[in-house]
């Protein structure tokens, strides 16, 4: 028996009773990284001594009776995309391998705010642009529940540690179903909130007007619980929302009886794995059962959600990685004496000039394959020509992905699907052929280019030992209800406290 | 294509046989304290990289948030250039490569601006140019880049750049090419520059880089005789590197000249070759053609998801029109109609800034003259700072003081003949009226006393008297000196009259 | 739609990438792939639809222009791949 066999509010009470100290927790949590963590790889870095550290700080002021905030001493991982003043930032590029942002994000500050312990930082696809972290520049990250398979992506560090109780809660970003989808694949607990919920300030952006950072947990009251600790108004984010921010926990424990749920049969009974169209369907009758109201429901549009959202996230970061050109910060290449260049880049650099050259060289050496290709991607849409016929064609389309939400918002509280139309897949099995990757995202992609909620919970396991996730999708700043209708079915159910076997 | 002609070029001072076809770029640094979308301060001359943040220096995870007063600074400015507000403006992302744009992107507004459709009027009555209305094509807001420094040193190839310039707020006013010649350039950057200072939105200091002008000129040549003429464009030219007004003009005089010899060369028009981007060089005072950056056309703009939309309501821009302080224009026209200014004084002082206009302003409403407060303000104190090198903040005489100098010329206190004396004492010795004239001994004579001397003087010398009567006026001359003689603070144009009053009255 | 290698390194240099002629191919090929698959939105009518560039319809969001403190150059340069304790340092830009 570990102590991280116990869920985030039980830790919690038993911190706050005094019946453990942050210093254990802490402790455990870090042996339990160094002991199970090397064949799986969900951490780029631990933070070993800051982590202690601040454990101790916790445990002294509980003890002279100090305040001490509302995580005290539990341990959160986060996504290493997100802003650390005293741990490296790297994105898993080489890019950013030594950076070491002088500022903290804001949700990093409100987590240091609320004692939260920082234990590390977790492995990503490289700018969160990937499907299952294998796109990482720095390590690999595998399953817990089958080593050959990827952990999805791109939050896949995340997701990993949290499957293998490593800690009890992370943090991960979602731009395009990056929280849900390696939720889904790694049997865990994982909330995209609302675009404005929780202050995009120091996560280092991918798709601005996509990305969101949520919470990853092993239930959806841990969720809740950090979800809590980091939503809220932020002036340093221009498109943070200033919604007041409800009480997540309180939301959880009212029944679901009554709430209206719309099944997204089309996607249902589109081209998914049999045993999640199984898995999700059983998972309507538990939601029944408890007195949720069930009908079918189509979002029309939902079908060209990859085609918009291959779009816009790729035009918004090729401006966003237009900044890493080994100016400023981050890697740049050597510059080579003219003794060293081979003739073709001697002639290349008689015509673009040492500058040019230093930035292509850099931006070339310092991102991997799929930075680049969206990069790509993305400079092609924007470029003159092409602008209207696929930037502005997309921004069109998704206000009518937009609008069919709205619609079906009008007729039912909650809407439910599958995550994925596949298990994790094995490694390689998709990374030959990005438009296969892409089109994983099917199911994910419409809430991001819609700015609404959405939460990944197992339901089930398939019989070669994947865990299966069911979709939970919401209006505008409807997390409580997401979180009521998954505890309500964890409630009810036990698939999200099943382990993947020790090996 | 037009083959070129064959006749050379008019001597300097014939009728040019072209239209000189000029629009002005402006960027105008906004008075702001800090950064357009970030909380840096932008004060002018700190060492090199103190002033940045991980906003401005484009650090990763780093967003911006609209600076409020640059905001309103680039709306008074909008509506006091006639501009129309559109209830929606946006902003959006230019995309280029350069070491000191260290996002990658510049922020600022493509295709729906703050404001456009607006207009300048150049009224010049020191006959500079002809009375013009210069439309303005739009005014938007963006950050300004940081500053490269090329190292010229020998062995020291690395540009350094310093950053602290980096989201400075700018605000770039593009003017539609009506201006026709380079004297009517410099006369609406005077003009432009004059209403900015008056509304106090920015310093305007082309040293500091407050206030830059990239110019595009081409010129409109006529050929043929038929009706209606036609016209032949030469390529336009965007002309960078020009540090002050005067730059601006030479180097329109001479890309005109060059662009007209050019197409006499080349016969090459508009459309014919891509735009051209020179540099003014100061120094040899000639534009030179600029490396153009390869494809630097596609600037892949896009609407910056990091930053929201800005509405303006009606009543809004009603409430910001309400508080436009006075224009220049407006100024000079109540100088004339209420002080009774000429429209060339009126000039004169308007153009000297605000703060002359102030000046002139309250010593004309201490002495209620305007015109007399005028001869003095753009004679006396125009002079007395040009010589002594002052502004009229450091000016030593108040305006209270000098209206009150002017009064007392007025009531006979202070002789006219002394007026000027006391002035100079006033300004050299930083002493206010009273204790000037009480050091000068001057004190105000009574018109009692004064007809009681005449009467003396007028029966010590009948030879006098009866050379007035005779019609010798000017005899009279030899008595104001004696007065004066007897009392230094006579007013000799008022012992002049009384003489002549008192004479005419015993004659009568 | 294909995606010519030539345009691949027209667009390589806006983006200042600098792929190899191996890269090049598989560039094409994957971009002509995607951008083909993304030819299916020119099916939808869209005529009337305002674009959505934003998931979230604030307006008018500002702040006070009130200086906030500064990072230290120390801090500033100190992620900088070369600098001289002043200012940052790149190569010679040349035409300038």
């Amino acid at each position: 028996m570990s102590l991280l066999d116990h869920s985030a509010l039980e830790l919690l009470a038993l911190l706050q009773s005094n019946q453990v100290r942050a210093e254990q927790v802490v402790t455990e949590s870090l042996s339990r990284i160094e002991q199970l963590d090397p064949p799986i790889g969900s951490f780029l870095h631990v933070n070993h001594d800051g982590a202690l550290a601040a454990a101790r700080d916790v445990d002294r002021r509980r003890h002279l009776g100090q305040p001490v905030g509302a995580l005290a001493g539990l341990p959160v991982a986060l996504k290493d995309l997100i802003c650390t003043i005293d741990q490296p930032t790297t994105c898993a590029s080489r890019m950013l391998a030594n950076f070491r942002p002088p500022y903290d994000a804001t949700v990093v500050a409100r987590l240091r705010a609320a004692d939260a312990i920082l234990i590390g930082k977790t492995n990503l696809d490289e700018f969160a642009m990937g499907s299952s972290t294998e796109s990482s520049a720095l390590q690999r990250t595998r399953n817990p529940w089958n080593r050959d398979h990827v952990p999805g992506g791109s939050s896949g560090g995340s997701a990993a540690c949290i499957a293998s109780d490593l800690v009890p809660l992370a943090l991960g970003t979602d731009t395009g179903g990056s929280i849900r989808q390696p939720a889904a694949f790694c049997g865990i607990t994982g909330l995209k909130p609302t675009y404005g919920r929780v202050s995009r300030y120091g996560l280092i952006a991918f798709a601005s007007s996509l990305d969101q950072i949520g919470p990853m947990c092993r239930s959806a009251a841990d969720a809740a619980l950090l979800l809590q600790a980091t939503a809220g108004h932020d002036r340093h984010d221009s498109t943070s929302a200033d919604v007041e921010v409800p009480d997540y926990l309180k939301a959880i424990a009212q029944p679901i009886s009554g709430l209206r749920i719309g099944i997204l049969r089309q996607q249902l009974d589109s081209d998914v794995d049999p045993e999640i169209h199984r898995a999700v369907t059983e998972a309507t009758y538990v939601l029944k059962s408890l007195g949720a109201l069930c009908q079918d429901i189509d979002l029309p549009h939902s079908q060209y959600g990859v085609a918009t959202y291959y779009v816009i996230a790729p035009c918004e970061a090729s401006s966003n990685l237009a900044r890493y050109d080994g100016v400023h910060y981050g890697f740049r290449a050597t510059q080579l004496t003219a003794a060293e260049l081979t003739a073709s880049e001697s002639a290349d650099l008689e015509s673009e000039g040492p500058l040019v050259r230093m930035y292509r060289r850099t931006r070339e050496t310092g991102f991997g394959a799929e930075v680049k290709r969206r990069i790509m991607l993305g400079t092609y849409a924007l470029s003159a020509g092409y602008y209207d016929a696929y930037y502005l064609k997309a921004q069109r389309v998704r206000r009518l992905i937009r609008q069919d939400f709205d619609r079906a918002y009008q007729q039912v509280d909650a809407l439910l699907g599958p995550v994925t139309p596949t298990p994790a897949f094995r490694f390689g099995e998709k990374s030959q052929d990005p438009l296969s990757m892409y089109l994983g995202d099917l199911f994910t992609v419409s809430a991001n280019l819609a700015g609404l909620p959405g939460l990944s919970i197992p339901c089930g396991i398939t019989v070669q030992g994947l865990p299966i996730g069911l979709h939970l999708q919401g209006p505008s700043f409807a997390e409580p209800t997401l979180l009521r209708l998954a505890h309500a079915f964890q409630q009810a159910t036990d698939w999200h406290a099943r382990r993947p076997p020790t090996s | 294509m037009t083959p070129p002609p064959t006749s050379t070029p008019p001597p300097v001072g014939a009728v040019r046989p072209y239209t000189v076809i000029v629009g002005l770029e402006v960027h105008v640094q906004l008075a702001t304290h800090t950064k357009l979308f970030c909380r840096c301060p932008v004060k002018f001359g700190a060492p090199p990289n103190t002033q940045t943040c991980p906003v401005c220096i484009g650090l990763p995870g780093a967003l911006p948030v609209l600076n409020e007063t640059a905001y309103y600074l680039s709306v008074v400015t909008a509506l006091a250039l006639n501009c129309e507000i559109p209830a929606y403006t946006k902003w959006d992302r230019k995309n280029y490569y350069y070491p000191d744009l260290p996002k990658g992107y510049q922020i600022s507004q493509f295709d729906l601006p703050m404001s456009c459709n607006g207009w300048l009027d150049l009224s010049d009555a020191q006959g500079r140019c002809s009375n013009r209305r210069i439309r303005i094509i739009r005014a938007h807001l963006e950050e300004d880049a940081g500053k490269s420094m090329h190292d010229e040193i020998a062995g020291r190839a690395d540009t350094r750049i310093d950053l602290n310039r980096t989201g400075t707020p700018l605000l770039e006013i593009v003017s539609q090419p009506d201006l026709r010649s380079s004297a009517e350039a410099k006369a609406y950057l005077t003009e432009l520059k004059l209403l900015l200072t008056y509304l106090g939105v920015s310093d305007c200091n082309m040293q500091e880089g407050s206030l830059r002008v990239d110019a595009n000129v081409n010129l409109h040549i006529p050929v043929g005789s038929g009706t209606p003429e036609e016209i032949i464009e030469t390529p336009i030219v965007e002309i960078k590197n020009m540090n002050s007004f005067r730059a601006v003009e030479r180097a329109l005089d001479f890309e005109v000249d060059r662009q007209y010899r050019e197409w006499q060369a080349t016969g090459k028009q508009k459309g014919e070759m891509p735009k051209q981007t020179r540099g003014w060089d100061d120094i040899h005072e000639v534009t030179k053609p600029q490396r153009s950056k390869e494809e630097s056309s596609d600037y892949r703009y896009f609407p910056d998801p990091d930053l929201v939309p800005v509405t303006t309501t009606t009543d809004q821009l009603e409430a910001i029109r309400s508080t436009l302080k006075e224009l220049p224009a407006a100024l000079r026209l109540r100088l004339i109609t209420d002080y009774g200014v000429t429209p060339y004084d009126a000039d004169v002082i308007v153009n000297q800034g605000r703060t002359l206009a102030d000046y002139f302003l309250a010593v004309a409403d201490q002495c209620g003259d305007g015109k007399q407060a005028c001869n003095w303000v753009t004679q006396e104190v125009l002079r007395s700072m040009k010589e002594g090198n002052l502004t009229i903040e450091s000016f030593p005489i108040p305006s209270l003081e000098l209206g009150r100098l002017i009064q007392s010329v007025q009531a006979g206190k202070l002789p006219r003949s002394r007026a000027k004396e006391v002035f100079g004492v006033m300004l050299e010795q930083i002493l206010d009226l009273d204790t000037t004239l009480s050091r000068l001994g001057i004190q105000a004579v009574d018109s009692g006393a004064l007809t009681d001397l005449g009467r003396e003087l007028l029966a010590a010398n009948p030879k006098v008297v009866a050379d007035v009567q005779a019609g010798k006026e000017q005899a009279i001359g030899a008595l104001v000196g004696q007065a004066k003689k007897s009392n230094p603070n006579v007013d000799p144009g008022v012992m002049r009259q009384i003489l002549l009053d008192l004479i005419r009255q015993s004659a009568g | 739609m294909k995606i010519e290698p030539a345009d691949v390194s027209k667009v390589a240099l806006l983006a200042r990438l600098d792929l190899s002629a191996e890269e090049m191919q598989a560039m094409a090929a994957h971009l002509s792939g995607i951008v083909g698959y993304v030819q299916q939105l020119q099916e939808i009518d869209t005529s009337g639809v305002e674009p959505m560039a934003h998931a979230i319809e604030l307006r008018n969001v500002m702040a006070k222009d009130v200086v906030a403190a500064s990072l230290s150059r120390d801090a500033a340069l100190s992620n900088a791949p070369r600098h001289d304790g002043e200012y940052y340092l790149v190569p010679a830009v040349l035409g300038e």
